[in-house]
């Protein structure tokens, strides 16, 4: 597939805004439609859409396995610390109100940390797992692609 | 739907098979979109249609692309497919209406996530994320197992690749 031009340049004007959508989901979940799961499946859709069109290695480069395993085990990091950080100022539990001083802004802060790392795991876990089935499949047909 | 699923049972094709399950979760994405609920539609237009078709591709590309002959008749599975699903459909003649205000889940605790002390527009993430924050960290941690499970599995098998298979 990588050598089909109009994917390369659909590819191209596309993953740009893939992205942005999925950062526009995730930080705009808090007034309409989206949040965390929804955002991290979007960005890790437009890297998976980058690995179809320019290669498993290529996209391997731009997002390595080692920031893939980092995000997996963060994203939960981040959101038990949430609740740890409410108990430590003195609530309960993933209580957001003693986040901040005014309780309303505690619970956005509160639920923003908690998005960023549903997201963070989510896309995570999903370009795992579709790197870990790609490169099954590659080592399987001895390093060759037969659709090409 | 009705028409894609029948094609469904019909295909032998596997690869006709994920691109026809696609659009179902696409379909399916619409009808959740009827029914306001947007957040689960652009869940399931992204996983179900977008990453689970790829994944299913890859997955196809480990073996054969037709499906083999069942093994034995799928009288007793589909009995117990269809008496299930008549036994849903009995117990979803008593639920409420759709959307109807006196349903008592609309009574108990939607009163008090709608009056939105966390004050945020959307009320589903203002569930999700703050009145049942747990549960929310229940799902992250069940992901994040679910990848976790995935390279101990995958990791493995790549070091032995001797005894693979392929």
């Amino acid at each position: 597939m990588e050598n089909n031009l109009v994917l390369r340049v659909v590819g191209k004007l596309l993953i740009p805004f893939i992205l942005l959508f999925a950062l526009y989901v995730q930080f705009h979940g808090d007034f309409g439609p989206g949040g965390g799961f929804q955002a991290g499946v979007i960005f890790a859709t437009g890297i998976v859409f980058y690995a179809l069109i320019f290669g498993l290695e290529r996209a391997r480069q731009a997002v390595p396995d080692r920031l893939v395993e980092t995000m997996l085990a963060s994203g939960v990091l981040i959101y038990a610390g949430v609740g740890v950080a409410g108990m430590l100022l003195g609530g309960n539990y993933l209580d957001y109100f003693v986040l901040d001083k005014n309780p309303v802004i505690g619970q956005h802060r509160g639920i923003f940390w908690v998005e960023v790392g549903v997201a963070t795991t989510v896309s995570g876990v999903m370009l795992k797992i579709f790197y870990m089935f790609a490169s099954r499949s590659v080592a399987g047909n001895a390093h060759e692609d037969p659709e090409d | 739907m009705v028409l894609i699923v029948l094609a469904l049972i019909r295909t032998r094709n596997l690869f006709g098979v994920i691109v026809l399950s696609g659009a179902y979760s696409f379909l399916m994405a619409t009808v959740l979109v009827a029914l306001d609920a947007v957040d689960v539609a652009m869940t399931e237009a992204a996983v179900g249609a977008g990453v689970s078709t790829v994944l299913l591709l890859g997955a196809l590309r480990l073996c054969k692309s037709e499906e083999a002959k069942p093994a034995h008749r799928p009288w007793l599975p589909l009995a117990v497919a269809v008496s299930t699903g008549l036994l849903l459909a009995y117990g979803a003649m008593d639920l409420p209406d759709f959307a109807d205000p006196q349903a008592p889940i609309h009574q108990h605790v939607v009163p008090r996530y709608m009056e939105n002390e966390v004050d945020v527009p959307n009320v589903v993430t203002a569930v999700l994320a703050s009145f049942r924050g747990y549960d929310t960290l229940g799902e992250t941690t069940v992901v994040f197992t679910a990848g976790a499970g995935i390279i101990a599995l995958l990791r493995r098998r790549k070091s032995g690749r001797g005894a693979d298979g392929k």
